[in-house]
């Protein structure tokens, strides 16, 4: 089976904000909610970078850890998912991501913030695969298409790469090898580098 | 796949090794110049510095060490953080720190009356009930008291639900019952915090003339009231004793300290950054874990522990032996007040 990641080379991004976007519009993200964004890290100075970032799908995810109601869960690829059923929208999830991935509709509503919602890796929701309600609470599932995420697909330098661990790695290799230069795949150090795969999803658990 | 991790391992280590002397330039920067030394490990390598001639040479884990935080086009400034370590630190509090540690105050807390009570059992009026009632709480009083009591039960137990809800009652009844329980206790414990507030500041202003500390509580707290020594020098203390003056600062602190870092976490990201949220969230958490168990001691002596202490917020009226026995400053001062002799008045009404 494979693991699903992404990687955003950092040589390669622009800051076109295409895959932005095209997240926004596949999902029709709600106003105020990004499942996807770029950061510029040193703005227009010598070493500027930028990175696309949204949820990286972590194998020991920090926000199923902390969620009071277990409402995540993993699908057979490596995707990091959540019934918006289960959802009790308290915000500890954005506490506890890394990557500021969790979004939800309500700033705040006397403490309500309503459901929380994130990138699904275009891979829609624990209801019925490509019907409308699964598109209407989690977006479109183009992986139960056979097709990838849409912001990699969007990707015009193809910095930024969706699909198998692996095969990502490898691509990611030959690039580096042939101009000599490289920063390593960001982020998968925090996202995947944990060695206990699984711990953060038991449902009574969660450490 | 043993070597891939070794060269994780080694990479990870020699990035640990570099880190003083980044440090150090970054502390010392040119004036004026931005060095590359300032751009976030692993982000970008400078073409040429590194030899890479093989794939199996590329670092592909990179340790992120700080919180790197860059510039977003979206309007929402908290995403403009690339990336957070804390939220590792805050997970290890909220799943183990807070669990283990709140469960331990409070069943300990919970272990140490049971075993009081089993050793002490009910502490009985040493004279009996005399029949005669003393005025102790007005309507308003013990209006404030419960209603600050009711709200910060209903508190305690929807926070105790979101704390532990998940390892208890999913195991037990699944998903679908915790999730209408976490969801109406949320709701719940952000609303019942209006009437707990209210009640808290009507407490202080009815109460805070009686709970100045003062000489004599010293006493009362060296003999553990009576409780560590013998009942024969059961010290003398005013309306309130010491033990319900520390409950009382107790409440009042805590109470503060709940409510504001609540009301805080009400509006999340009005005043601060995720960080701070954090610290937010930990400081309501052991405060609460405290508040709690200092309130199962008072829900104690109260009720389980104390013969006629019930009475005093129950009825209003404490019976005059007890009022004798625990509160003797109170109820002469209260008499002098009357100006009546303090033996066989039946009713001495319109007193505090």
């Amino acid at each position: 089976m494979a693991r699903m990641t992404f990687l955003c080379d950092s040589e390669r991004c622009i800051e076109c904000n295409a895959c932005v976007t095209s997240c926004k519009n596949e999902h029709e993200v709600p106003w105020g909610m990004n499942r996807r964004r770029v950061v510029t890290i040193n703005d227009g100075l010598p070493g500027e970078r930028s990175i696309s970032m949204a949820c990286m799908h972590c194998t020991d995810a920090p926000c199923a850890s902390v969620c009071p109601v277990d409402c995540f869960y993993r699908t057979e690829d490596g995707v990091v998912l959540h019934s918006k059923e289960l959802c009790i929208g308290c915000g500890y999830c954005f506490y506890a991501c890394p990557f500021g991935a969790p979004q939800y509709p309500q700033a705040t509503n006397f403490g309500g913030r309503g459901k929380m919602d994130k990138c699904t890796f275009c891979s829609g929701g624990p209801v019925t695969d490509s019907t409308p309600a699964e598109y209407q609470t989690y977006g479109t599932n183009r992986l139960a298409e056979g097709k990838l995420p849409l912001c990699a697909e969007m990707c015009s330098t193809r910095s930024l790469m969706a699909g198998d661990q692996e095969m990502l790695a490898a691509i990611y290799r030959e690039r580096v090898v042939r101009r000599g230069y490289g920063s390593g795949a960001w982020g998968w150090a925090t996202a995947y580098g944990a060695a206990n795969p699984g711990r953060a999803f038991q449902p009574g658990r969660g450490v | 796949m043993t070597a891939q991790r070794l060269r994780i391992v080694l990479t990870a280590a020699l990035l640990l090794m570099a880190l003083p002397a980044l440090a150090q330039q970054t502390a010392q920067p040119h004036a004026g110049e931005k060095t590359t030394s300032e751009v976030p490990t692993g982000l970008y390598q400078i073409p040429g510095q590194t030899e890479v001639t093989s794939p199996d040479e590329v670092p592909l884990f990179v340790p992120a060490q700080d919180k790197i935080i860059g510039r977003v086009s979206i309007p929402d400034g908290k995403l403009a953080t690339l990336v957070q370590p804390e939220g590792r630190v805050w997970r290890d509090f909220r799943q183990v720190w807070l669990k283990w540690g709140a469960g331990i105050i409070i069943l300990g807390a919970a272990a140490a009356l049971t075993l009081f009570y089993l050793l002490k059992g009910t502490l009985r009026i040493e004279h009996g009930r005399s029949g005669r009632w003393v005025p102790r709480f007005t309507t308003l009083d013990r209006f404030a008291h419960w209603t600050t009591a009711v709200s910060f039960l209903t508190l305690a137990l929807t926070g105790l639900l979101v704390t532990f809800g998940r390892p208890i009652l999913v195991p037990l009844f699944g998903h679908e019952v915790l999730t209408p329980l976490a969801q109406a206790g949320k709701i719940l414990h952000n609303f019942t915090s209006v009437p707990f507030v209210l009640g808290l500041v009507l407490m202080a202003v009815l109460w805070i003339r009686d709970n100045i500390p003062e000489r004599a509580d010293w006493i009362w707290i060296k003999t553990g009231g009576g409780i560590l020594r013998k009942v024969s020098e059961h010290p003398e203390a005013g309306r309130f004793n010491a033990g319900q003056k520390l409950v009382f600062w107790g409440v009042l602190s805590g109470g503060g300290a709940l409510a504001i870092s609540g009301f805080l976490m009400m509006v999340p990201f009005a005043f601060t950054g995720v960080t701070g949220m954090q610290w937010i969230h930990v400081i309501h958490a052991v405060v609460a874990a405290f508040m709690i168990a200092m309130i199962l001691g008072h829900i104690y002596i109260g009720t389980l522990g104390m013969e006629g202490a019930f009475d005093a917020m129950g009825r209003g009226e404490v019976d005059e032996n007890w009022a004798i026995e625990h509160h003797r400053g109170w109820y002469n001062e209260m008499f002098r007040r009357q100006r009546e002799p303090p033996a066989g008045s039946g009713h001495p009404a319109g007193a505090e």
